[in-house]
């Protein structure tokens, strides 16, 4: 792992020792490479015009890269690889993860236990909205899981079950859909090529006709999730919600917000719900202040909105509707997004909260650009989304 | 084609695209390693422009491949002509032919239409096959794409299996409406196709426009940059600038300073949408003249 590029590759094992360890580092940064790409880089250094390390890195940049958050990175990694210029050992390893030492993150929020113990006193003060923690609906313990409060289930086994439940119900949320839109649509086109066929045994006269059936078009669903401080009870069932339905539903996306915005489908996409959790509480560190929705739309619309929505795209937002930024930045975005997508649904976990009403001011500012306002409390709310998704 | 990457470089500027020597490299490792390009970027940045001219280059035809929701088969690979199928069987009626004879008839080659897919494995020689957009085409004709770029076959149920007679450069854009497999990525050289810097960018505007004033195209670049800069919906492309470009030399203005009520009017080439054209009203005008003139 020593010989440096510009001492030249002496022996063909020695460069293809290397190129393992650079293809290795590669995929541990999320490279997609297969085989017959590292064949082709190996060929294309080793033949003669190649030679000078830039133009062989602008080689193995348009063989290696896939998207475009790789090309971003691989010079990095190339030269701290092969130059040795640069962050040296910084390059991520999979597996590792930096804990960070300060800020909050959204491990903190939950999943891991720790923060997880809920305000033990929960007093009723018979007032309207106040913050967070302090009010309780008072949920029987009998009653089924799915009826109960998010914010009261404290028992890791139960959690555990609730997180499953969440998934769960994600991906019934898919297939239930798709079930009704199969039996949905009749063709009307003639299959021209299929009625020809036929006409053959017939001496050309179409007896039997054939039809062609359009193809339903599955929803795309897009969830934007406030990870506030006032949400972070609800969030790890959110997230392991998001996380069902990115895997169910056939195109999803799913972003977070607080103060701002990230994209975390890929994040989510990892297998072990742990380690996810690890990825997005890095990627979240040392947030904190207000919630910042209408600044987070905006930029969802100015970055992704394009990209992401379109005619048959639903937006689920999950917030409790507290925000720091002006109301009316808030009810423009919604009216950008309502633009692009077919319908935006709004699930507030306070909604299910006795005596609640939507009087946060960003709540009444957003409400007339709203398709559907639900409560989303527990997991029977959730469940409750279905038939509404399934008219669309 | 020349595999050296400075010999792309020279071709391309004589077709009249500016190539960057990375895209220089990407093209020449196209060649050599057999494998289609890719290339995203934001719409307006000129990827459509690296096909054509690349077949300008290669002298060979381009056969382009507009992809959209829905595109089938039929649309991308080949098409029975069914009324002259009809005509055939109408003709045939009286002839005492089996049923076996009259199908093997009515599906032969020549019933065949040729769409861009199959008409481009089946050149003489290799031409440049663009597949625009492929992010709008579902998913599964994504996956047939895939096998079609890494066999160059393309198999019909009634004929059999159509082999290439040569190989076609393919260049495959996307802007990012979705995701793309990361199958097709693999396959794929990689090239990320960003907005020119303002250097690039006055060589190509030069380029294209080769009578423009040079005070002009100075000025009109970094007036297009600094509007890139501001907070807009679309941002403005390659083409809006040479379109602006264009019509800025066609009204006779050689200098900006002089006449800001033009150049404002003449922002439609660049701003498309009406909340960007409300961004950037007179005043704003005035002051981006102020600091590229």
């Amino acid at each position: 792992m020593s010989v440096a590029l510009s001492a030249g590759p002496n022996t063909v094992s020695g460069l293809s020792r290397r190129m393992t360890g650079f293809v290795r580092i590669l995929r541990d940064n999320n490279f997609v490479i297969g085989v017959s790409e590292v064949l082709d880089s190996l060929v294309v250094a080793e033949s003669a015009d190649w030679h000078k390390s830039s133009t062989l890195k602008d080689a193995w940049r348009a063989l290696l890269c896939t998207r475009m958050a790789d090309w971003g990175r691989f010079d990095e990694l190339f030269d701290a690889y092969w130059l040795r210029v640069g962050l040296k050992r910084k390059a991520r390893i999979s597996g590792m993860s930096e804990r960070s030492s300060k800020g909050k993150t959204l491990q903190d929020l939950g999943g891991n236990g720790g923060q997880w113990k809920v305000d033990q006193i929960e007093k009723d003060d018979g007032g309207h909205i106040v913050d967070g923690d302090s009010r309780s609906e008072g949920a029987s313990r009998t009653e089924g899981l799915d009826q109960v409060d998010l914010r009261h289930v404290h028992d890791p086994e139960q959690m555990e079950q609730a997180f499953v439940l969440a998934e769960q119900l994600a991906r019934s949320l898919r297939y239930r859909l798709a079930r009704r839109e199969r039996s949905a649509s009749r063709g009307r086109r003639l299959d021209l090529r299929k009625v020809i066929r036929y006409s053959i045994p017939y001496g050309g006269t179409p007896v039997r006709l054939a039809f062609r059936q359009r193809k339903p078009k599955p929803l795309r669903l897009v969830m934007l999730m406030d990870a506030s401080g006032s949400m972070n009870q609800y969030c790890p069932f959110f997230l392991r919600f998001m996380r069902g339905a990115l895997e169910a539903f056939h195109e999803a996306e799913a972003y977070i917000f607080h103060t701002r915005l990230v994209h975390i489908s890929d994040v989510m996409a990892e297998r072990n719900p742990q380690k996810a959790m690890e990825r997005l509480s890095l990627m979240t560190t040392g947030w904190s202040g207000g919630t910042r929705i209408g600044d987070s739309l905006k930029m969802f619309n100015q970055h992704h909105g394009a990209r992401v929505l379109n005619g048959r795209t639903v937006v689920m937002i999950l917030s409790d509707g507290y925000d720091t930024s002006p109301p009316e930045m808030l009810a423009d975005q919604l009216a950008v997004m309502k633009k692009r997508a077919k319908s935006i649904v709004w699930l507030n976990p306070m909604m299910g909260w006795k005596g609640y009403e939507p009087t946060a001011r960003g709540m009444e500012a957003a409400l007339p650009h709203l398709d559907l306002l639900a409560p989303a409390h527990n997991l029977a709310s959730l469940a409750d989304l279905e038939p509404y998704l399934a008219k669309l | 084609m020349e595999t050296s990457r400075e010999a792309v470089l020279t071709s391309f500027t004589k077709a009249g695209y500016i190539a960057d020597p990375q895209l220089a490299t990407a093209l020449s490792l196209m060649e050599r390693l057999k494998r289609p390009l890719l290339l995203e970027g934001d719409a307006g940045v000129g990827k459509t422009e690296v096909a054509k001219s690349l077949a300008t280059v290669l002298d060979c035809p381009l056969i382009r491949l507009q992809c959209y929701e829905g595109l089938d088969s039929q649309a991308a690979v080949y098409e029975w002509n069914y009324q002259r199928q009809l005509l055939a069987i109408k003709i045939s009626e009286n002839e005492h032919l089996s049923t076996t004879e009259r199908e093997k008839h009515i599906f032969e080659r020549d019933f065949l239409l040729e769409r861009p897919l199959l008409q481009a494995i089946s050149m003489e020689t290799s031409p440049v096959l663009l597949i625009d957009e492929i992010d709008r085409a579902d998913e599964e004709f994504e996956a047939y794409l895939l096998e079609v770029l890494s066999d160059f076959q393309i198999s019909v149920p009634e004929l059999g299996t159509i082999k290439a007679t040569s190989i076609p450069y393919v260049i495959l854009t996307s802007n990012g409406t979705r995701e793309l497999s990361d199958a097709l990525r693999r396959r794929c050289l990689y090239h990320y196709v960003d907005y020119p810097s303002e250097d690039k960018e006055l060589r190509i505007v030069n380029a294209r426009l080769p009578e423009i004033d040079q005070v002009l195209a100075g000025q009109i670049v970094r007036f297009v940059h600094a509007v890139r800069r501001e907070d807009l919906r679309k941002k403005p492309g390659i083409a809006e600038t040479l379109d602006w470009a264009a019509a800025l030399v066609g009204l006779g203005v050689s200098d900006m300073a002089g006449d800001p009520e033009t150049v404002h009017d003449t922002l439609m080439c660049l701003l498309k949408t009406r909340e960007d054209q409300g961004q950037i009203p007179i005043e704003v005008v005035e002051r981006l003249i102020g600091k590229v003139a």
